[in-house]
């Protein structure tokens, strides 16, 4: 995956305009790094309501449990199911893994493009 | 080693039972069990050994320092189980009339003035047998208290976002939202953030004081009446008590409810060797939603259901047992030695923190109450050891680690509780081994990642036990 074609998020989301104008989120190789080895995840239901900047799912590590915030406000149109059995794909191949599909998407938060995004990482470390 | 089924051999057996003397009823073959029940077959001989040999690979608080932050891991004087072991205690029965009981009955009204004194609330349930199921049973209270008035709307528990992760879980189990609110960078709480999350749709707001980072949220009159004013109670979780125990009372400081952990303010035994007891207490205006049966009268006593009560929580009275423990320590350290064991608390904790200061960062600079936390960040970015390499490390000189990577608003925390009831001996030994371990830190950084090198376990794959976790033993073949 080109990750120049991804926007992301503050809290380390990356985001992804498919062909039907769906937006796929996953987590950035930077989040997966700082949470550590996944153990489980928790997905919303697909027709779920998501909001921008609320979370919507929650990531856990032999440390701890992490939300995971939307960017959009829109509705769930797919979960990527397979994370449920296997959540260590998030760290394996972290922009293959998907966690929801986001139709009708309205309100956005500002979101940044690789490069601003590597700044900030850089910046936060 | 060996689980105690792979240790069986056929054969070996711990017959104790005398010949039937009576005739055998066969139940119809349809209901019988066809193959043989798999239970390990061991002599008593082996059985006695297995025990001793899990014992040995175990650590408690009787094996040595334990400062297990937020936990209060104290010492559980024997008087306690002296007491607990008075036949009058344990040859009863929860079924037996009132009128056979009244000895029993006194004491749980004994316990339960004393710690509404010590908390500043009016009623007491024992019930919670620990500190979350507490947590859960005080929000039940809210919960029925704003209904009872009619008032649905009140969805929301707010809880700061250094707070024990029980407390949103537990929020959440009983039906609320969680409204998580930022704390300032001493977890102390952000009055502007909380008023601006208070309102028509607040149940309540739940809170430590002393907070997690170990200190004593000044505003705290502020906080509850924020809460008062926009409708809500407020929940004093009791995880910390032990700081401030017969100096402040959560209800002076306006707390409508409060859990205690018996286990860990009260001195009774703590973890796997429990049981625990999280009795919750609360002021008059909660009382008459109090799980029942609660303990009423002067004497004669009598076990009575509160008029709206939510219902049980757990079967009879709770762990009895655990609360005559805490009742004994109670009358044992009396009005004098109570205030003064939080006393020697903080003293203990801060002693461990100014020596320690000297060697490693500590999330927030100055007095402390009860615990402190260290924030190995900067440790880790120069030499790559981490907080969980330091405290492995500790194991080696049988000291337990100190609670690890909470709060979780400070980066590679590690939260010291000493308690009042250790030496200044023994938390000189721990931290010279605290020393020891930073310099070997600087000095050979690899090395710190292979320890504990003499512990019963080494590192433990903690990845695969939480993704593929066993929880049962699967025979090999049936």
């Amino acid at each position: 995956m080109d990750l120049k074609e991804l926007k992301y998020t503050k809290s380390h989301e990356w985001v992804k305009e498919t062909d039907d104008g769906c937006l796929e989120i996953g987590l950035t190789d930077y989040a997966q790094k700082q949470l550590g080895d996944l153990v489980f995840v928790n997905l919303p239901m697909e027709g779920d309501e998501v909001a921008a900047g609320e979370p919507f799912a929650d990531v856990e590590s032999v440390k701890a449990v992490s939300d995971v915030y939307s960017p959009v406000t829109g509705v769930v149109d797919a979960v990527n199911e397979e994370l449920l059995d296997a959540p260590e794909l998030i760290n394996e191949s972290p922009y293959e893994a998907w966690l929801i599909r986001v139709k009708d998407a309205g309100e956005r938060e500002e979101l940044m493009t690789a490069k601003e995004y590597e700044d900030f990482v850089e910046n936060e470390g | 080693m060996k689980l105690i089924f792979e240790k069986s051999c056929g054969g070996h057996r711990l017959d104790l039972l005398p010949p039937c003397d009576v005739p055998v009823k066969s139940y119809p073959d349809e209901l019988l069990r066809k193959k043989t029940l798999l239970l390990p077959e061991l002599s008593e001989n082996e059985i006695s050994r297995h025990y001793t040999k899990l014992a040995g690979r175990t650590f408690g608080v009787n094996d040595g320092c334990y400062p297990l932050g937020s936990c209060t891991m104290k010492y559980n004087p024997k008087v306690n189980e002296t007491a607990a072991a008075l036949p009058g205690f344990t040859k009863i029965h929860p079924l037996q009339p009132e009128s056979s009981v009244q000895g029993c009955l006194h004491a749980l009204k004994l316990a339960e003035t004393l710690l509404c004194e010590i908390t500043g609330m009016d009623r007491m349930t024992f019930q919670p047998a620990a500190g979350a199921h507490g947590e859960f049973t005080g929000l039940l209270l809210i919960k029925a208290y704003h209904e009872h008035r009619g008032d649905f709307g009140r969805r929301k528990i707010i809880v700061p976002d250094s707070a024990h992760g029980t407390n949103p879980a537990s929020a959440s189990m009983a039906g609320f939202t969680v409204v998580s609110i930022p704390s300032g960078p001493d977890g102390c709480v952000d009055l502007t953030a909380l008023k601006e999350a208070v309102g028509e749709d607040t149940a309540g707001l739940m809170l430590t004081n002393p907070n997690t980072v170990g200190l004593f949220d000044k505003n705290i009159l502020e906080i509850t009446k924020i809460v008062h004013e926009a409708g809500g109670l407020n929940y004093y979780d009791g995880a910390n008590l032990n700081a401030v125990v017969g100096i402040v009372r959560p209800g002076d400081m306006g707390f409508d409810v409060v859990h205690l952990n018996l286990h860990k303010t009260f001195s009774t035994p703590h973890g796997g060797g429990g049981p625990g007891s999280g009795p919750v207490g609360c002021k008059a205006l909660l009382a008459e939603f109090l799980p029942g049966p609660t303990v009423e009268g002067d004497g004669p006593y009598r076990l009575e259901t509160p008029e709206h009560s939510i219902g049980k929580v757990k079967a009879f009275y709770g762990n009895f047992l655990v609360v005559i423990r805490a009742l004994a320590y109670i009358l044992t350290l009396g009005r004098e030695g109570i205030p003064d064991a939080a006393r020697y608390a903080v003293l203990h904790a801060n002693y461990m923190k100014a020596e320690l200061s000297r060697d490693y960062d500590m999330a927030c600079p100055g007095l402390c109450m009860h615990e402190f936390v260290m924030c190995l960040e900067e440790l880790k970015k120069q030499t790559g050891v981490s907080a969980l390499d330091i405290a492995k490390g500790l194991l080696d000189d049988g000291i337990h680690p100190p609670t690890m990577y909470f709060p979780l608003i400070v980066p590679e925390a590690l939260m010291v509780e000493p308690t009042e009831t250790e030496s200044k001996e023994t938390m000189d030994e721990v931290i010279r081994v605290f020393r020891k371990l930073k310099e070997r830190a600087v000095r050979e950084p690899e090395a710190m990642h292979e320890l504990p090198l003499t512990a019963a376990v080494r590192r433990l794959d903690e990845v695969t036990a939480a993704r593929h976790p066993k929880l049962k033993y699967e025979a090999e073949t049936e």
